[in-house]
């Protein structure tokens, strides 16, 4: 298994919190103050380099107009990273290519990266969470098609070509494509890519061999998740590289008391709030959920988190907290119930949670609970036949 | 509750199914719906269906029509509803349209006034009259929804519906609608850059009724949008937001009947 650091880069500089009625698309950047800006910005790159000294992998992700993750463009902090890191692989999780709308940049940026970290890189690409849309000005009836079809250039530009080609596409036009640079890895970097409820998205994600990744969410749901992308592992055949990959919040602590003072801490991300009209954008989800919606059936994952305890997310595996082997015994257990996952994406700072104690909980974790896990075995599918094939 | 018999029929247009109602009998009115459907089920309709045949299709992605991917705003709607007045033969139509339908009336007035008598849009969308920081239309996507409910309606109370009382075919449809009008109307907002320049194409007598106190597009937007309309004539319903027809519904047909007969 391979574990991964990840920080949104908050901005938790804010009024308190009850005063505020979003932290998302629409609380005025005048709360920024870009000196704060500048010492955390420096400050969660130089814990990315610790990670990257005591062993961790990197995970960086963007989001746009809000104080829970300032970081806004994923490609500038993954080209730092390839530059003041040398061991550790690189992951954007990742582009959102839908509301980004120029796939061929993104192509650019990724192989330009991807050289300058010698092989370094995953490239991942997200639809975008809700809250996106409206930085973006996207049409949210049309994010999922946007995507896929900005992967399929993606993946066909950073192929070697004999001559430029021309692209016709749905929503992206584009003549004589002919990327330099090409991407450092053959025939191209490992893709990722994010997904929750459809199962036709993580379907299709499993028959690309792409890693299919998910945040946050309760075990039975991941593992339902998880056993849809085996199992079209076996209906579609397997074309080499995918897995899984699974976000929970992360604190290692020397003691149970201080990790769950740690811990506490990292639930300031599941209390970030949002006005009502940013939350589920007309036409974001399908017809029968937004049904549900109307009928008061179907509310965010955050929403509903938001109210749990503490105790409640760890029995539930969006929460692993506790000492190294407390620890490693957690993410055991969740290996177990979701029927294995292959990559461990542990979000290990967010909010308030300072510098010192961020970088203890990662040096604890890469010494004492990483050697633990590193072996579990990888994903395989459902039924082995078309691997063996 | 209607004491005409509504008539529901299918019509294939270009290989895209939409559904069509048909009420009453008389002279052709062609009522294009807002993108709630409110209208559906207003008295006003019944009033109308004792002197004309109404006509009320359901725009691909509403009620039950289809919306192939190659629909993608009021533009391609009015070049449906063009085949769709040639398909069922209609001539001298008086064409009503409602918000997103007075803007989708708009543009199929603009491309051919052939079979067109007379043009009715009430609180329509579908112009930009100001500049790029000017909120011509309200941002109803970016606003609180009890904002956009008290600007809509001049008394939001009118406006709530209780969907815990709906079927899913019903929910599923006002869900559609939701999606649909997001999918035509969200870039550019609610406006078409050229139907502005095509306004004066516009060659039969049209009337733009207003509601007074309509918040997402005001009666200054209203009078802008008329001046583009050569000949045009605008009226207010008093004490009416957004939808005259349903809040005002006496005055709003004493205006629309002095236009249309």
């Amino acid at each position: 298994m391979e574990a991964w650091h990840f920080t949104e880069m908050p901005y938790p500089n804010l009024p308190p919190i009850d005063s505020l009625s979003t932290m998302r698309v629409s609380l005025s950047n005048k709360h920024f103050d870009p000196k704060i800006g500048a010492d955390l910005y420096n400050r969660y790159l130089d814990e990315y380099m610790i990670a990257d000294d005591v062993g961790l992998n990197l995970l960086c992700n963007e989001h746009h107009q809000t104080a829970t993750c300032i970081d806004v463009a994923a490609p500038l902090t993954a080209a730092i990273l390839a530059r003041q890191t040398s061991k550790g692989r690189i992951c954007i999780l990742g582009n959102p290519i839908a509301n980004r709308g120029d796939p061929l940049r993104i192509a650019e940026e990724m192989a330009m990266i991807d050289c300058i970290s010698r092989g370094r890189l995953d490239v991942g690409f997200v639809r975008g969470v809700p809250y996106e849309i409206f930085a973006a000005n996207t049409n949210p009836t049309t994010t999922v098609e946007r995507l896929w079809e900005g992967i399929d250039l993606v993946v066909k530009a950073w192929a070697p070509t004999d001559e430029p080609f021309n692209f016709e596409g749905r929503f992206t036009q584009r003549r004589a494509i002919n990327l330099w640079p090409r991407p450092y890895q053959t025939p191209h970097p490992g893709i990722w890519i994010t997904g929750s409820s459809d199962l036709e998205n993580i379907k299709r994600a499993a028959g690309r061999g792409f890693v299919f990744a998910t945040f946050l969410q309760p075990h039975e749901k991941v593992k339902w998740m998880f056993d849809g992308y085996r199992s079209a592992y076996r209906d579609t055949g397997l074309p080499g590289g995918g897995g899984t990959a699974y976000m929970p919040l992360v604190y290692t602590a020397d003691t149970e008391a201080e990790a769950e003072k740690g811990a506490q801490e990292l639930t300031w991300y599941l209390n970030a709030k949002a006005e009502p009209q940013y939350r589920n954008p007309p036409g974001y989800v399908p017809v029968e959920f937004n049904v549900n919606a109307l009928k008061g059936t179907f509310t965010g994952r955050t929403d509903a988190m938001r109210k749990k305890s503490m105790e409640f997310l760890k029995e539930e595996g969006v929460m692993v907290y506790g000492t190294p082997d407390s620890v490693a015994k957690q993410i055991k257990r969740l290996y177990d119930l979701v029927g294995g996952f292959d990559h461990l994406l542990m979000m290990q700072q967010a909010g308030w949670l300072d510098h010192k104690r961020t970088a203890s909980s990662m040096k604890l974790f890469a010494k004492e609970v990483y050697p633990q896990i590193r072996d579990l075995a990888r994903t395989k599918p459902l039924e082995t036949r078309a691997a063996a094939e | 509750m209607s004491t005409n018999e509504r008539k529901k029929t299918s019509v294939k247009l270009g290989g895209v199914t939409l559904e069509v109602e048909r009420r009453g009998s008389g002279r052709p009115l062609l009522l294009l719906l807002g993108e709630e459907h409110l209208e559906l089920d207003a008295p006003f309709v019944d009033e109308l269906a004792k002197s004309f045949e109404v006509i009320i299709p359901s725009a691909p992605g509403f009620g039950h029509s289809e919306r192939p991917d190659w629909i993608t705003g009021p533009d391609d709607i009015a070049y449906m509803y063009l085949d769709l007045i040639d398909t069922l033969s209609l001539k001298d139509v008086t064409v009503v349209g409602f918000s997103l339908g007075g803007w989708i009336a708009a543009e199929l007035a603009t491309k051919n006034n052939g079979a067109i008598s007379k043009l009715v849009l009430v609180d329509a969308y579908g112009v930009k009259i100001g500049g790029p920081t000017d909120r011509d239309i309200m941002d109803i996507w970016t606003s609180n929804p009890t904002k956009v409910a008290a600007a809509k309606w001049a008394d939001p109370a009118k406006g709530e519906r209780d969907f815990t009382k709906m079927s899913d075919d019903e929910l599923t449809i006002v869900a559609r609608n939701i999606e649909s009008f997001a999918r035509f109307c969200w870039e550019p907002y609610m406006h078409n850059p050229k139907l502005k320049q095509r306004l004066h194409l516009i060659k039969v007598p049209t009337l733009l009724i207003w509601g007074e106190k309509d918040g997402i597009v005001e009666t200054r937007y209203g009078e802008a949008y008329g001046k583009l309309i050569p000949g045009s004539r605008f009226a207010v319903v008093p004490g009416a937001g957004h939808y005259p027809h349903l809040e005002a519904p006496q005055a709003f047909m004493t205006t629309l009947r002095g236009f249309i007969g």
